[in-house]
C-alpha cells in the first residue's frame, strides 16, 4: 500500500502504542498535521514548544511509557531544547519528532531552518536526520527502541518537508538497524555473590536507591532486600517514592538538602550498595570526603556511571528489575545459610538521628505561612496518594522533604538539569497519563511564571491538575544563597508577590483561582481545590518570604559540614556535629 | 603525556563524526588527534583517538564512546603491542647550499622528498610518533615554514584483529 512519509509517521506511532502527542504544527512539520487528523492518536495542543516536551516527560515519569512530541523545525525544534537536555539528564524516555526544511534547502539558511541534530547532539541519547521516505517506520521504531531500553533517554527524530510529502509503500513492522546500540544482558552471577556477601557482613550499609530503581519498576524487590538485610535506605531526589517513607529503615533523602541522618548515614557506614544511582555531587558533597570508610557495591545498567565519581569494590551492570531480584533471592539464600545480619546496633544509631535531627520549621499561629506547612497538609490530605510535580528550587525541596511519599511514580520533577518552568507541563503530561488520578504540581512562583501558558492547555482539554504555587514573591533558592554566600546582598531575586494576580490569571485561562495567606486557611483551601474535577486549579499561597531550606550542605564542601539550620540550637548543631544521638 | 590511543569502528552514516565530537565537548574530553578513514567494508567506517590521559579519563572516554549508537567498538590498543603511524608532510625553507645536507637527513627518517621548490622542499614522511617528533625538531633548524599530519593511525600486531570479538550481529554487518 502507497503512503506518504506523514502517513507512515502517524501510521508508525501507532504501531508503537502511541496513545497520546503533545504538540504544535508549523510549516515543516505541516504534511504530518493532516493525517493525524483521522488517527485514533490524541494531539494536545500546546501553547509552546516547551511545555510539549516537558509534557512528554511528565507522561513518560508517570506511566513509564515513552511520551512524544512533535513540533516543527527551527524555532519550534529549538524551543524543545530545554525539555530535551531535562530529559537526558533525568534519563526520560521521550521520543521528539521534528520537521525540517525540504532536503534540497538544508544548509542554505532556508526559513526556519536549524541544525537539530548538530544541536542536541549531546543532549539526546541519539538522533537522526531522516532522508530516505522508506526509513520512517525503522527510524521511528529504533527511536522507541533506544528511548525505552537500556539507561532511558530522549531521541529526536527529525524529517524534512518533501521527506513527509514522498511516497512509498508501507510495511510494518520494520527491521531495526542497530548493530552498535548494546543492552546491558544478565548480571554476573558472581558479582551478585560477592555483593551479598559484603551485605551479610557489613555491620553499618546503607541501600542507596536513585531513579534507576523508580524506571526499572524494581521497587518490590528493594523492600525485600532492604528487609532481609535489615538495612537503611536513603532515597535520592529522583527516587522519592521507591521506598515508602513511613518505613522504619527509610530515612528519606540525602545530600545537598538531605536528611541530617540520610547525608549521615551515608558518612558514617561501612557499606554503601548504589542502586541506579549516579553519585551526583547533589549528594556526595565534596566527593572527596564523600563516605571516607565505605565500601561500594555500585548497580546500575549504565557501564559509564561506574567508576564516574567513586570506584566501586564490586561493580554491577545491568538491569536493576533482574539484579534486585537476584540480590534480594541471594540475600535470602545467605540469611538461611548464616543467620540474619548483624546490623540491629546500626538502625538503632541512624533511628537516633532521625529523631533528634528531624527536619524542622515553625509555624507559628497568626504568623506568615510556612511553605512547609502546605507540604505537610497535602501530604495529610491526599495520605501520599497524590502525584506530585515540582519545578526547581526551594518549593521542590520542601515537597520533597515534607511530603510522605508511599509509593513510586509519585514524585516527578527536573533533577539532573534543574529546569524552572517543568512543573505545570510535566503536571499535564501526568494528568494525561494517569486520567482520574489527583496530580498536583506544587511551583514557585518564579518557576510557575516560565510555562504557566500550559494552564491554557490544560483548561480546554478538561486537565483537573492543581497547581500550587509558593509565591514568596522571589527567586527564592538565588536569595537563600546571596542571603548565605553573599552577605545578604539580594541582587536580582525580587519578583514581588502581585504582578501578576495569580487568582485573575488563573481566572482568565479558564481554571479555578484561589488564594491562601494564613495557616488556618490552609486545610480548607485545599480541600476546595482537592474536590475541583473538571478543570484546572490554582492556589495563590502567599509564603513567608525569608524561610529557607534546611538542612543544607554549603556547595563544595563535605557533608560533614552539614548545617541543621537556624530550628537548631548551637549546642545541637554540635551534638549533630559529634554524630551524637540526643536523649528523647 | 600520557597518550593512550584508542581504535573505533563507527556506520559510516551522516552525522556519525558529528556524535562523536559533540561527545568530547560535551564532556569535556582533551584529544591529541582524531583520524577517520573507511574500512574494507564499505558501511564502516574506522576512527583513530589519541586521548590525553593526564588531562582526560580514558576509562570514560571509552565507555561513553561505547554508548553512541553509531558506535560498533572501541579497544584500546596498548602502545607495545601497536604499529602507529602518522603521516606528516613539511615543507622547509632551504639555502641550496643546505639543500643535499638536508635531503640526507630525510634519507635518514626514511621520509621522500615530493616537490622541489627554488627555495623550498617538500617531504613526506611516515613515522612513528616519536621518530615523527624527532625528525621535526632536526628539521625546525633549517626553518618549516608548513606543515600538516594526518593524526595517528595504528593497528594492533599479530593474528588479533578489532573485529575479533565482536558478537556475530555485528560481523555480520562486515565490520
Amino acid at each position: 500500500m502507497e503512503v506518504t512519509g506523514a502517513q507512515a509517521l502517524v501510521r508508525s506511532l501507532e504501531c508503537q502504542g502511541t496513545d497520546v502527542v503533545f504538540g504544535l504544527p508549523g510549516g515543516a512539520i505541516l504534511p504530518a498535521y493532516d493525517p493525524l487528523r483521522s488517527s485514533s492518536l490524541r494531539h494536545v495542543l500546546v501553547r509552546h514548544e516547551q511545555g510539549a516536551g516537558h509534557a512528554a516527560e511528565g507522561y513518560a515519569w508517570a506511566t513509564g511509557r515513552v511520551g512524544v512530541c512533535l513540533v516543527t523545525s527551527g524555532p519550534g525544534a529549538t524551543n524543545l531544547v530545554t525539555a530535551l537536555a531535562d530529559a537526558y539528564m533525568d534519563s526520560v524516555p521521550i521520543v521528539a519528532i521534528t520537521g525540517q526544511v525540504p532536503t534540497a534547502m538544508i544548509g542554505t539558511d532556508a526559513f526556519q531552518e536549524s541544525d537539530i541534530t548538530g544541536i542536541t547532539g549531546p543532549i539526546t541519547k541519539h538522533n537522526e536526520l531522516v532522508t530516505d521516505v522508506e526509513r520512517i517506520p525503522a527510524a521511528i521504531a529504533e527511536a522507541f527502541h533506544i528511548a525505552a531500553t537500556g539507561r532511558p533517554g530522549p531521541v529526536l527524530v527529525d524529517l524534512p518537508k518533501d521527506i513527509l510529502q514522498s511516497q512509498f509503500t508501507w510495511s510494518w513492522p520494520p527491521e531495526l538497524d542497530l548493530p552498535g546500540y548494546k543492552v546491558p544482558g544478565e548480571p554476573d552471577a558472581g558479582l551478585i555473590e560477592q555483593a551479598t556477601r559484603l551485605l551479610h557482613q557489613a555491620r553499618k550499609p546503607v541501600l542507596y536507591v536513585g531513579g534507576g530503581v523508580i524506571k526499572s519498576d524494581s521497587h518490590a524487590p528493594l523492600l525485600e532486600l532492604a528487609e532481609l538485610t535489615q538495612a537503611p535506605v536513603v532515597t535520592t531526589l529522583m527516587a522519592r517514592g521507591a521506598f515508602p517513607d513511613s518505613h522504619p529503615l527509610a530515612l528519606g533523602m540525602p545530600g545537598m538538602h538531605g536528611v541530617y541522618a540520610a547525608v549521615t548515614a551515608l558518612q558514617e557506614c561501612d557499606l554503601i550498595v548504589a542502586l541506579g544511582a549516579r553519585f551526583d555531587d547533589r549528594v556526595t558533597g565534596k566527593l572527596a570526603a564523600f563516605a571516607p570508610n565505605a565500601k561500594v557495591v555500585h548497580a546500575d545498567i549504565d557501564p559509564a556511571e561506574i567508576g564516574k565519581n567513586r570506584r566501586p569494590d564490586v561493580a554491577i551492570v545491568g538491569d536493576l528489575r533482574t539484579v534486585l531480584a537476584d540480590l534480594a533471592a541471594a540475600m535470602r539464600a545467605e540469611v538461611a545459610a548464616n543467620g540474619p545480619t548483624d546490623t540491629a546496633e546500626w538502625v538503632a544509631i541512624t533511628d537516633g538521628w532521625r529523631r533528634s535531627y528531624p527536619l524542622r520549621y515553625t509555624q507559628d499561629v497568626g504568623g506568615p505561612l510556612k511553605p512547609q506547612h502546605v507540604v505537610e497538609r497535602l501530604s495529610a490530605l491526599t495520605g501520599g496518594d497524590a502525584v506530585v510535580v515540582a519545578g526547581v528550587g526551594q518549593h521542590q525541596m520542601h515537597a520533597s522533604q515534607h511530603y510522605a511519599f508511599t509509593k513510586p511514580r509519585s514524585w516527578i520533577n527536573s533533577g539532573g538539569l534543574g529546569t524552572m518552568g517543568f512543573a505545570v507541563p510535566a503536571a499535564m503530561g501526568a494528568q494525561i497519563g494517569r486520567p482520574g488520578e489527583l496530580v498536583v504540581a506544587i511551583d514557585g512562583d518564579g518557576c510557575f511564571q516560565m510555562t504557566a501558558q500550559e494552564l491554557a492547555t490544560c483548561a480546554i482539554e478538561g486537565l483537573p491538575i492543581k497547581v500550587l504555587i509558593f509565591n514568596n514573591g522571589f527567586l527564592g533558592m538565588v536569595r537563600q544563597w546571596q542571603e548565605l554566600f553573599y552577605e545578604e546582598r539580594y541582587s536580582e531575586v525580587h519578583l514581588g508577590t502581585t504582578i501578576p494576580d495569580y487568582v485573575k490569571l488563573a481566572e482568565a485561562y479558564g481554571c479555578v483561582g484561589l488564594r491562601c495567606e494564613q495557616a488556618d486557611d490552609v486545610d480548607a483551601v485545599l480541600e476546595k481545590a482537592l474536590a475541583i474535577s473538571d478543570v484546572p486549579t490554582v492556589v495563590d499561597f502567599r509564603t513567608h518570604d525569608a524561610e529557607g531550606v534546611f538542612p543544607m550542605v554549603p556547595v563544595g564542601r563535605s557533608n560533614d559540614d552539614i548545617v541543621l539550620g537556624p530550628e537548631f540550637t548551637a549546642a545541637e548543631q554540635q551534638a549533630a556535629a559529634r554524630r551524637e544521638v540526643l536523649a528523647r | 603525556m600520557t597518550t593512550h590511543t584508542l581504535s573505533v569502528l563507527v556506520e559510516n552514516k551522516p552525522g556519525v563524526l558529528a556524535h562523536v565530537s559533540g561527545l568530547f565537548s560535551r564532556r569535556a574530553f582533551n584529544i591529541s588527534s582524531l583520524s577517520v578513514g573507511p574500512t574494507s567494508d564499505p558501511i564502516v567506517s574506522r576512527m583513530t583517538i589519541v586521548v590525553d590521559g593526564a588531562s582526560t579519563p580514558v576509562d570514560q572516554v571509552h565507555k561513553q564512546l561505547e554508548k553512541l549508537v553509531r558506535v560498533l567498538k572501541v579497544t584500546e590498543l596498548v602502545e607495545d603491542e601497536a604499529i602507529e603511524r602518522e603521516l606528516a608532510l613539511i615543507k622547509v625553507r632551504v639555502n641550496p647550499d643546505l639543500r643535499a645536507q638536508l635531503v640526507d637527513l630525510a634519507t635518514s627518517f626514511r621520509a621522500n622528498v615530493v616537490d622541489l621548490g627554488s627555495d623550498t622542499i617538500v617531504l613526506e614522511a611516515v613515522c612513528s610518533p616519536g621518530r615523527l617528533d624527532a625528525l621535526l625538531e632536526l628539521l625546525e633548524a633549517h626553518g618549516t615554514c608548513e606543515l600538516v599530519r594526518t593524526g595517528l593511525i595504528a593497528i594492533s600486531r599479530g593474528s588479533e584483529t578489532i573485529t575479533d570479538d565482536m558478537k556475530p550481529a555485528l560481523v555480520a554487518v562486515g565490520a
